[in-house]
Formats: structure tokens, sequence, C-alpha cells
């Protein structure tokens, strides 16, 4: 069961995630992105990490998603016109594609040989209590340098954003 | 009893029910608006209207479904499924009742008590602007993007007041499942005062309550924060290119969604199906009279009709207000029945204040919307959050 749920979202995820390579106009992108998003959350939840997978919702699919939507729709961005492409990409692309997916696997394979397999639900720390603890004990320092980098931002919006006074 | 059967018999009795409820949420709202504009609505079809949801139902149905030219053909479909999907999907954590035992089984008067319930509910009603901000945009109509437009800038600022507002009650009750949240508002100080987050120690959640409120009309686009489909501006906002059963699964999501807003204002502040006195004070006994009183009316309206036809209708509805009395006062039935009762009692006066709201106040403009959000409701709900942080963290 667990298998199977993990075959259909996995499998939804990677050809979301194509599609929003391949669809041409942005709105059609962004929603492909969204299903990514989504069943990425579902992957989380069937892992037990149900905090995440709420977090993964709520800040990437429903706010994060929402502001991309909202800027397309705001710019009224059309189709993306296709140029002709170079005869280089053509003919090196999908070999390319291949020897990075190789590296990749390579690469994994190197450098964390003993990985234990996957085992669905059998992990139990994903609570929100557990997330919590964690990262007001643990994880403190990064927790709040992130806080700062993140007000450092807002900060930079917010000059960005001011009408400049006379 | 198998974990399945039982599942899908609790997820149709919800669905039914909440069906029922949604169309005839329509009927009350009408009615109540007609008579605070001093009108009387709906009256032609079945007694007092009655059967109006129905007919608009069959009417609906009915409508020839047009699909304007030039539409983006996917998203306009997908559109309104989305919305009513979203806005359907999140009762199903909603507790309505205490356990009860039926034929040796024992269950809880809900379809799932997840563990991050109330995460949930935030993530769906977070993905439910896309069903507006997607119909607007693919109706290929200025008028339906602008209502699209509003919603998703509209939404997205109202969610954090409204994310501020659910944390500090959370913060008293220290769970995200639904049901325990329920459980630990039980009990009462003084012997009378129920231990609701509202009026729970350290910190009263009364402001939470308001700003939820407050966020929870904008969330769902009602009067006064109805500026998506503000119709003397935008002929119908996002709706606009929508006929028929399209049409009516928005009008579906819209009334869905009030009804899951209230529900959980009611599990988060108001003590889901508890009581607000106890019940050695008498609270179990306010169902039946509520019923005998007003089977009695029925009665006596029957027994001196103003209509021929009174004189056999309203003795009959008075019998059955007796026998629905009678029904709470079997001990048997009481267990399952006054949860519900006080459930549906909390959440119905959310509605009607949903409904009387429409009825009284004016619209607001963009600017003090977009204003109220980040200039008032914002600070506030920040600052009440970190009071009640602090108060939580001294007192406990």
């Amino acid at each position: 069961m667990d298998v199977i749920l993990f075959l259909i979202f996995a499998a939804i995820a990677v050809v979301c995630g194509i599609n929003v390579v391949v669809q041409s106009h942005p709105i059609s992108s962004a929603i492909s992105l969204i299903g990514v998003m989504g069943s990425l959350a579902v992957l989380y939840l069937l892992l037990g990490a149900e905090f995440l997978a709420a977090a993964q919702v709520i800040v990437y699919a429903g706010a994060v998603m929402v502001l991309f939507v909202f800027v397309i729709m705001l710019l009224n961005a059309g189709a993306e016109t296709r140029k002709g492409r170079s005869w280089m990409a053509q003919l090196l692309g999908l070999p390319l594609v291949f020897a990075f997916l190789g590296l990749m696997a390579y690469f994994v394979q190197h450098l964390f040989p003993g990985a234990p397999e996957v085992h669905f639900g059998a992990f139990r720390h994903g609570t929100a209590l557990d997330v919590g603890r964690a990262l007001f004990t643990q994880y403190l320092l990064p927790f709040e340098v992130v806080s700062v980098l993140i007000l450092i931002a807002i900060l930079g919006a917010v000059v960005l954003a001011r009408k400049e006074l006379e | 009893m198998n974990f399945f059967l039982l599942s899908l018999i609790k997820a149709v009795v919800v669905a039914f029910v909440l069906l029922t409820t949604l169309a005839y949420l329509q009927w009350v709202e009408r009615k109540v608006i007609a008579h605070i504009q001093v009108r009387l609505g709906p009256s032609r079809v079945g007694p007092h209207g009655l059967l109006q949801p129905l007919a608009d139902v069959i009417k609906l149905i009915t409508k020839e479904d047009l699909l304007p030219p030039y539409v983006n053909k996917f998203l306009y479909l997908a559109a309104p499924f989305f919305a009513v999907t979203m806005a359907l999907l999140s009762i199903s954590v909603i507790p309505f009742g205490a356990e009860i035992h039926v034929f040796g089984t024992s269950t809880w008067m809900q379809l799932a008590d997840l563990n991050f319930g109330i995460l949930f509910v935030l993530a769906i009603s977070s993905m439910g602007v896309y069903g507006i901000a997607l119909a607007g945009w693919a109706s290929n109509n200025k008028y339906s993007l602008l209502g699209g437009l509003r919603s998703s800038a509209q939404m997205i600022s109202y969610e954090l007041p409204l994310s501020m507002a659910v944390a500090a009650p959370l913060l008293l009750a220290n769970t995200l499942s639904l049901r325990q949240l329920v459980e630990r508002q039980s009990g009462y100080i003084l012997g009378f005062i129920p231990r609701w987050s509202i009026f729970q120690g350290p910190m009263p959640q009364i402001f939470s309550f308001i700003i939820f409120m407050i966020a929870a009309f904008a969330e769902t686009n009602r009067v006064p924060f109805d500026l998506p489909e503000a119709e003397n501006e935008l002929v119908a906002g996002f709706h606009t290119e929508y006929s028929s059963m399209k049409f009516a699964a928005f009008f579906m999501a819209e009334y869905a969604n009030m009804i899951t807003v209230c529900s959980i204002t009611t599990t988060l502040f108001l003590g889901g199906w508890l009581p607000p006195w106890p019940a050695s004070a008498g609270s179990n006994f306010v169902a039946p009279l509520i019923f005998v009183v007003a089977g009695a009316i029925a009665l006596y309206h029957g027994l001196n009709p103003a209509r021929r036809r009174d004189r056999l209708t309203l003795p009959v509805v008075a019998v059955v207000f007796f026998v629905v009395a009678a029904l709470f006062l079997i001990p048997f039935l009481q267990g399952a029945l006054m949860p519900l009762f006080w459930f549906a009692a909390k959440t119905g006066s959310l509605l009607f204040l949903f409904i009387w709201i429409r009825g009284t106040l004016p619209r607001f403009r963009y600017d003090q919307l977009m204003a109220f959000a980040w200039k008032f409701m914002f600070p506030v709900a920040v600052l009440n959050l970190l009071v009640t942080g602090l108060l939580v963290a001294v007192f406990s």
C-alpha cells in the first residue's frame, strides 16, 4: 500500500516537474510546480514527517505559489515564443541528460554507500512536538541565524518598495 | 466493526448532512436578509419557501452550460472543481461530537482525528484560493481577472492574521489535534464559567477570537470583504463567465467554506461540543426545552389558525417537535445528541452572525481592505500571540 502510494505520487511529482519546463505558458508551469509541491507533501506524509508535510503545503503550495500565480496574472505574462534552437542543444541535449543522471547516481552511491533502506511509517519523530524541540535545542543557532536572514530580507524588501520621499 | 465500513458510513452521513446544510443555509440566508430588509424572502415554493433550495438546484442543473470562446479550457473547467473539492475536504477533520456507542462499537463523531488537524485545515484553506484565482484568470475576461487578482491578494494578506490568531489558543491547549483541543477546554472555572479558549486563563483568547472571525470573513470572501465579486464594479467578479453547475460549484464552495470556518471557530474558541454550563446545572434540558417551546407555539397557532391549512400542518409540526424533544430526554440517546446539539448551536450562531453582517455592513474600499489587514490586524495578532506566549510561559 505504502509502496503503491509512493510510486503514484513520485510519478506525479516527476511528471509535474518535467511539465514545469516543457509548458510554454507561465501559468501552466506554475500550476505544475504546485503539483510538484503537493506530491512532495504526500511523500513526506508517507515517510511519517507529518508536520513537514503540512508546512510544505501551507508555505510552498499555499503561499509562495499563490504569489507566483498572482504576479504572473498581474503582469499578464503571455505564452513563451519559441525561437529557433541551436543545433548544438538539439544534438547534445539527450546524451548530456543521461551523462548527468549517471554522474548523480555515481555520486550518491559513493557518498552514501551504507545508507539504510527507507521504511514507510517507521519514522516516528515528525510531529510538531519533535520538530519544535529539535529546532529550539539542537538546531537553535541555525534557526536563529535563519530568522535574522529573513528579517534582513524583509527589511530589504521594505527599502526597495518604499516610495521615494522628496 | 470493519474500519473501512465504519469510515464509509461516517463519510456518507457527513457528506449528506453537509450538503443538505449547504442548500438550506442559502435558504436561511435569503430569509434572514429579507427580514433585515423588511421583505418576505422566498415564499412561493413550498411552505415558507422551504423547497426553494431544491428548485434552485433543478434550475441550475438544467441551465445551459456555456463555454465562452478563447478561455483556457483546462483551467476554466478545473477551477470550480478544485474550489469545491478544497472547500469540502476540510470538514473531514472537524469533531462534531463526543464518542458514541452503537451496537457494541464505539466511534467518534469525526471522520479522521489527525494529530496535526489544525495544520491540515490551514493547508487546505490556503490551497482554496487557486480555485478562485485561476477561474478569474482562465475566463479571459477583465472583470474576472480583476476578481481573481483581488481574491488572491486578499487571501494572502488575511491568512497571516488568521494563522496568528489560530496559534494563540493552540498555546493554551498545547496540541494540534482538533479532538484533543476540545477535550482540553472541558471543565469549569469557579464551577460555572466554561474553560473554553475565550475564557481560559492565563490569557483569555477573546482578541484571537475577534481577529479570527474578521479574517475568516475575508478568507471566505463574504461581506464586508467580498471585493472579488463586488457586483457594482466587477459584474460578478471571478465567476462572471460561469453558468449552470460550474457556477453552482463556486456557490457551494463559498457556503462550505463558511460552514468549515464556523466549525473551526467553534472548535478552537467555543469549546466544540461541550455544554456552556455543567450537566449538573441542567444543561442537558436546554435542547428538549427549546423543542417543547417551539412545539407549544406551533400547537397554539394550529389551534387558532390564521389560514385554513394551518389547522392541519401546524399540529403535525408540533408533534414532530415534541417527538424530537422526547428523543433528547432518552438517556441512551442523550449522550450522543447533546454534544451534537451544542456543536450545531454554536456553529449555527456563528453562521447567523455571518448572515447578519452581510445584511448590515457595506463593502470595504480596496485600499481600506489592505491597510486594515497589514496595519491593524497583523500587528494586533502578533501582539496577542506574544502576550499569550509570555503568560503561558510564566504561569505554567
